[in-house]
């Protein structure tokens, strides 16, 4: 008898250890083995015997799943709906393989991309990866190709690979099940990349809310070294701060200094870590690299639609049913998502509002369901793709706490370096709170001080406060140097759009000072 | 071993690394649960830094405080998809169960944001938890 459960931190979380024990216990002859995790979030602990799923389960129904009369069966996992309605190319071993088990990644085609790339060399392995159409997937979209044909053209006798895996996106868990379920397709892509621009060392940043991410990474880094020498990878970690996702944030931290946003240029591909040129790319971006070397740039560009190529690893998160990781070629509905995939919300209750792409990303009402997963659909809808994480409010979600908590999570996590970012934040935190409190009937005792010209000198209705808050966030869009500034008005503004009676306001009066 | 002989270890043991400040101070954050002035003087005259260089990396960073812990630390995830599950009704419920017991810190995402309310205690994660399971686990502590 051949028993696989996860031992991804998810399922951890929800018990898998104490189920495998019992199990241990109860079928001495099986063969228990630890495996990643389906991305089937509500199943786990999810304990597959002889092919067949049963989950959630508890160390109470141990017994029955191994007489076979448990209730919990769901049948072969890979015919489950939420699995064979995916296409997987990056999460092709989710469930499937022992995350460690050098044999098992072999037998699943692995290290064929290194192979293929090894026999390419530099300028075909970047002309496969540009005609596959690969973008970013850490959130700007930027392509892959581009990127890495800079540092390759840029001569220097040191050369990094930085994998950002910092995912501090509220939503989002794709970087880490790749990272503890398949960390040497992470490792091949790296190898992948310093073939291709003349790299050698590779750098992967990975949280510290992330230990079992970074004790899987460490094992198989160690366990694969003479596969992908002469490259060598180090793991460092981060210390907490958000912002050390953005990418140049990242390599002050990775040398040793408070992460500050650096101005661009000079691009980190042109003066990156320590000066020197330098690839950054999310997990999901270099873990979907194998494949595109293994099967070529047409069989990755054949998914998706318009510029958005291939797939995504979307994650389904918040109030819904059926969470977990959903990876599918990019042009799927939002809607679909939400309702068809997701089950529509765990609570029961309607959806009110979906957050789409982690804490910079808009609040979406179901009026936007229609829109496609599209890099340039999301960007005319004034929202974001981002990491492709997306969170399900149902309708007991107040939109006016929303968006004063995009501020809060601003004011936190700004490194500090710019002033719209670093005080606009508390400044709409303010706003919000009066608008909150009902709009302030007596002046401010500093505004109507004399030498306060511009300012009122009688109360702020609510109306004055949510024209305050639009320009706010103009200010902050326009002047802020990286993203977390710059994006921070999509959740306020979206919020106050779309709901506008969460903020007291008549719809009409918001209209026209948006 | 004295703190000094174990500052010197830690520094020893990432001489080779390329900027090596991040793993040094993790190293400290885990061995004393802070990284405090003595610390930072001694991390200045060892890295050849200024004592205002050291002291500006270590308050940047939210993982580094500057006294330790005096109970078990929990983490309670207060992120958007840990909201949309009811953390902050959860947070409210645990306040008095928490008092003497462990000192509850906020987290920014666990990735863990299909299952929430998520919390991690020490190294471990916690999932799906209510009033009364995270009450159970904090009593246990
Ligand atoms: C505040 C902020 C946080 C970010 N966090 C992450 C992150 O956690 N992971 C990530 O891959 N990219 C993050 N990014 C995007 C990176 O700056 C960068 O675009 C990305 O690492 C490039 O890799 P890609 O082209 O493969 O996406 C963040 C950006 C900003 C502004
Ligand atoms: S926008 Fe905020 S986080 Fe970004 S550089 Fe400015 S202050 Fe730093
Ligand atoms: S939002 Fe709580 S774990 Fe991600």
């Amino acid at each position: 008898m051949r028993i696989a459960i996860s031992d991804d931190a998810l399922a951890l979380a929800c018990g898998a250890d104490a189920v495998a024990k019992a199990m241990a216990q109860a079928a001495p002859d099986a063969d228990i083995i630890r495996v990643s995790s389906w991305g089937m979030h509500w199943l786990e602990p999810l304990v597959e015997v002889d092919g067949v799923g049963y989950g959630p389960a508890t160390v109470d129904d141990v017994a029955a799943i191994l007489d076979g009369s448990s209730s919990l069966n769901i049948g072969r996992i890979p015919d489950h709906p939420f699995i064979a309605k995916q296409q997987r190319l990056t999460f092709a071993r989710a469930g499937i393989t022992q995350p460690l088990d050098l044999e098992d990644y072999q037998a699943t085609d692995g290290w064929l991309g290194l192979a293929k790339a090894r026999e390419l060399g530099p300028d075909a392995i970047i002309e496969t990866v540009t005609e596959s159409g690969l973008r970013g997937r850490g959130g700007a979209g930027f392509p892959a190709g581009i990127k890495w044909k800079t540092v390759a053209d840029t001569k220097g006798p040191k050369k990094y690979i930085v994998c950002n895996a910092d995912e501090g996106d509220s939503g989002t868990f794709a970087d880490r099940m790749l990272m503890e379920g398949d960390p040497y397709c992470l490792i091949e892509g790296m190898a992948i990349a310093g073939l291709a621009v003349g790299a050698d060392k590779g750098y992967i940043y990975v949280r510290s809310e992330y230990p079992h991410a970074i004790a899987k990474l460490n094992a198989a880094i160690q366990a694969s070294a003479d596969i992908v020498a002469p490259f060598d990878i180090e793991v460092r970690v981060g210390a907490g701060a958000y912002v050390c996702g953005e990418e140049t944030s990242l390599l002050e931290s990775l040398e040793g200094k408070r992460g500050e946003v650096r101005a661009k240029p000079p691009l980190p591909a042109l003066e990156g870590l320590f000066g020197k040129p330098t690839v950054v790319n999310n997990v999901l971006t270099l873990a979907a690299v194998p494949y595109i070397l293994a099967n070529g740039a047409k069989a990755y560009a054949d998914y998706g639609m318009g510029r958005s190529r291939g797939t995504m690893p979307i994650q389904l998160a918040g109030n819904l049913k059926y969470g977990g990781l959903f990876e599918t070629a990019f042009g799927i509905t939002l809607g679909e998502l939400v309702n068809d995939i997701g089950g529509g919300t765990q609570s029961g209750r309607p959806v009110k509002a979906v957050q789409v792409g982690g804490p910079l990303g808009a609040y979406h009402p179901p009026g936007d369901f229609h829109l496609p997963f599209d890099y340039e659909a999301f960007t005319a809808a004034d929202g974001l793709i981002g990491h492709g994480g997306i969170v399900v409010f149902d309708e007991t979600a107040d939109m006016l706490s929303q968006a004063h908590f995009a501020m809060e999570f601003c004011a936190a996590e700004s490194c500090g370096k710019c002033t719209p970012c670093r005080l606009g934040s508390v400044r709409g935190m303010e706003v919000l709170d009066r608008i909150k409190a009902g709009g302030r009937a007596a002046a401010d005792p500093v505004e109507i001080l004399p030498q306060m010209h511009n300012a009122p000198k009688q109360g702020r209705s609510i109306d004055d406060e949510l024209s305050l808050i639009s320009d706010l966030c103009e200010t902050m869009k326009f002047g802020s140097l990286c993203a977390l500034g710059g994006f921070t008005p999509y959740p306020v503004m979206s919020a106050i759009e779309h709901w506008p009676e969460d903020f007291g306001a008549r719809a009409d009066m918001v209209k026209e000072n948006l | 071993m004295d703190k000094t002989a174990n500052l010197e270890a830690i520094v020893a043991a990432h001489s080779g690394r390329e900027g090596p400040l991040l793993p040094i101070l993790n190293d400290i954050q885990g061995a004393f649960g802070c990284v405090d002035e003595d610390a930072k003087r001694y991390l200045a005259g060892a890295l050849n830094l200024s004592r205002a260089e050291v002291h500006g990396v270590v308050s940047f960073y939210h993982d580094y405080k500057s006294k330790p812990a005096k109970l078990p630390v929990l983490k309670l995830c207060r992120a958007e998809a840990c909201q949309a599950r009811g953390c902050d009704a959860l947070a409210a419920d645990i306040a008095a169960a928490a008092k003497g017991k462990c000192e509850i810190e906020t987290v920014y995402c666990l990735g863990l944001c299909s299952v929430g309310p998520n919390a991690m205690i020490e190294q471990t994660v916690h999932a799906r938890l209510d009033g009364p399971t995270l009450t159970k686990l904090i009593e246990a502590l």
